[in-house]
């Protein structure tokens, strides 16, 4: 349907060629601009009306006092249900120190919640398809996992700043949520407002990039220096090339959509998606207030090379 | 007069709740004291996590999303 749409617009009202390069970004542009708007309002709007359900202050009470590897899959599953903004991370940050969460769940957590969520998952999988949906988040989810580990290993609590372990978190009763069906789709609204209000730039941009790659990226190009028979240094130059980008998972999936279908390999695709979605300047600025330089360099390190390896993994497997 | 406090760390959420709460109070013809918490002690004191979060007269109302409107006008009646 969003396919005959945009034929419609751009082959019969604009008369572009569909083998003209402008032609082929146009109908990219249009179609991939109403798919992924319409699956983006209806997402958010049925996550909205269950969404009530999670917050990160029921994370922390769910986390808190559990074993290590319970409280990571926990942290892990729980991030990509909840509702990440980036502005919310410092207190999110110091809520679980002060819980006694372990640090290296804490940093699971930040790496899940922004790369993983259902908008995401569902756009990857009405675009792309559930089998990319899901590698997707099997990678994901791997990384948050020994990343986490990994992070731990090196005794993050010495680039902790002091004031963090001081501040005493008060037990508020949650505030009440009208749970009625009528609460809820107020609810729903809102989040769809405020969520496309917020990400729409992003995924514009992204489609605006994801269409100039299909229409004027020679496919040879992308299959000889992209593709499966490519380098071995694609991975890690695509992962370099994604972290001073930013992005949101959402408006990186049109550029990981006209990387594939131009023949890039899977591997390389998903290191640079993730590299963008969840290695950003921004992010790790605001981190700052918590952390200091030395710890968000490792965490960014270690995220890079978690991302490298995943990548030469999916490429070697598939 | 109530005293209004939102707590946030200068998101733009946040900015839109104190504006939206000084609209409604002038709207509703209630003296309010809208004051912003910005000091992340302060904010996780009151057991806060995700932001925005208000506070009226001390307790917490609401946290991590932009108040309705109407939910707004609920508390500022009485």
């Amino acid at each position: 349907m969003f396919d005959w749409f945009a034929s419609l617009i751009v082959y019969q009202t604009l008369g572009l060629s569909e083998d003209s390069a402008w032609g082929s970004a146009l109908h990219f542009f249009v179609m991939d601009t109403t798919l992924i708007f319409f699956l983006l309002v209806v997402v958010i709007y049925v996550m909205g009306l269950l969404r009530a359900l999670m917050s990160p202050e029921r994370v922390r009470a769910y986390v808190r006092g559990k074993p290590p590897w319970l409280a990571r899959t926990l942290a892990i599953t729980l991030g990509g249900v909840t509702p990440f903004c980036s502005c919310s991370s410092v207190p999110l940050f110091i809520g679980f120190v002060e819980a006694g969460v372990p640090l290296g769940v804490t940093f699971s957590f930040l790496i899940a919640s922004p790369m993983i969520n259902e908008i995401a998952v569902v756009l990857l999988a009405g675009i792309l398809g559930w089998e990319m949906a899901l590698m997707y988040v099997a990678a994901g989810v791997v990384v948050a996992w020994v990343g986490g580990i990994v992070m731990q290993a090196f005794r993050p609590e010495r680039w902790v700043e002091d004031y963090v372990w001081k501040i005493q978190m008060g037990e508020s009763q949650p505030a009440p949520v009208d749970k009625s069906w009528r609460g809820r789709n107020r609810f729903a609204i809102a989040e769809v407002k405020e969520i496309v209000g917020r990400i729409w730039k992003w995924v514009v941009i992204g489609i605006a990039v994801g269409a100039a790659f299909h229409g004027f990226v020679p496919g040879d190009w992308v299959t000889t220096y992209l593709g499966e028979q490519g380098n071995w240094w694609a991975v890690p130059g695509a992962v370099l090339i994604g972290i001073p980008l930013y992005a949101n998972a959402t408006g990186i999936i049109p550029v990981a959509e006209a990387m594939l279908g131009k023949g890039a390999a899977v591997g390389t695709t998903l290191a640079f998606m993730m590299s963008v979605a969840a290695l950003s300047l921004p992010e790790l600025l605001i981190l700052r207030k918590v952390i200091r330089w030395p710890g968000l360099a490792l965490f960014a390190g270690v995220l890079a090379v978690a991302f490298v390896l995943v990548g030469w993994s999916f490429n070697l497997l598939t | 007069m109530k005293k209004v406090q939102v707590l946030g760390t200068g998101c733009a959420k946040c900015k839109s709740t104190v504006e939206l709460l000084n609209d409604v109070a002038e709207s509703e013809g209630v003296s309010v004291d809208v004051q912003k918490g910005e000091d992340i002690a302060e904010i996780m004191s009151m057991g806060v996590m995700s932001t925005p979060g208000v506070v009226i007269d001390g307790t917490l109302v609401h946290s991590g999303s932009m108040p309705a409107r109407a939910q707004v006008v609920e508390w500022l009646k009485d």
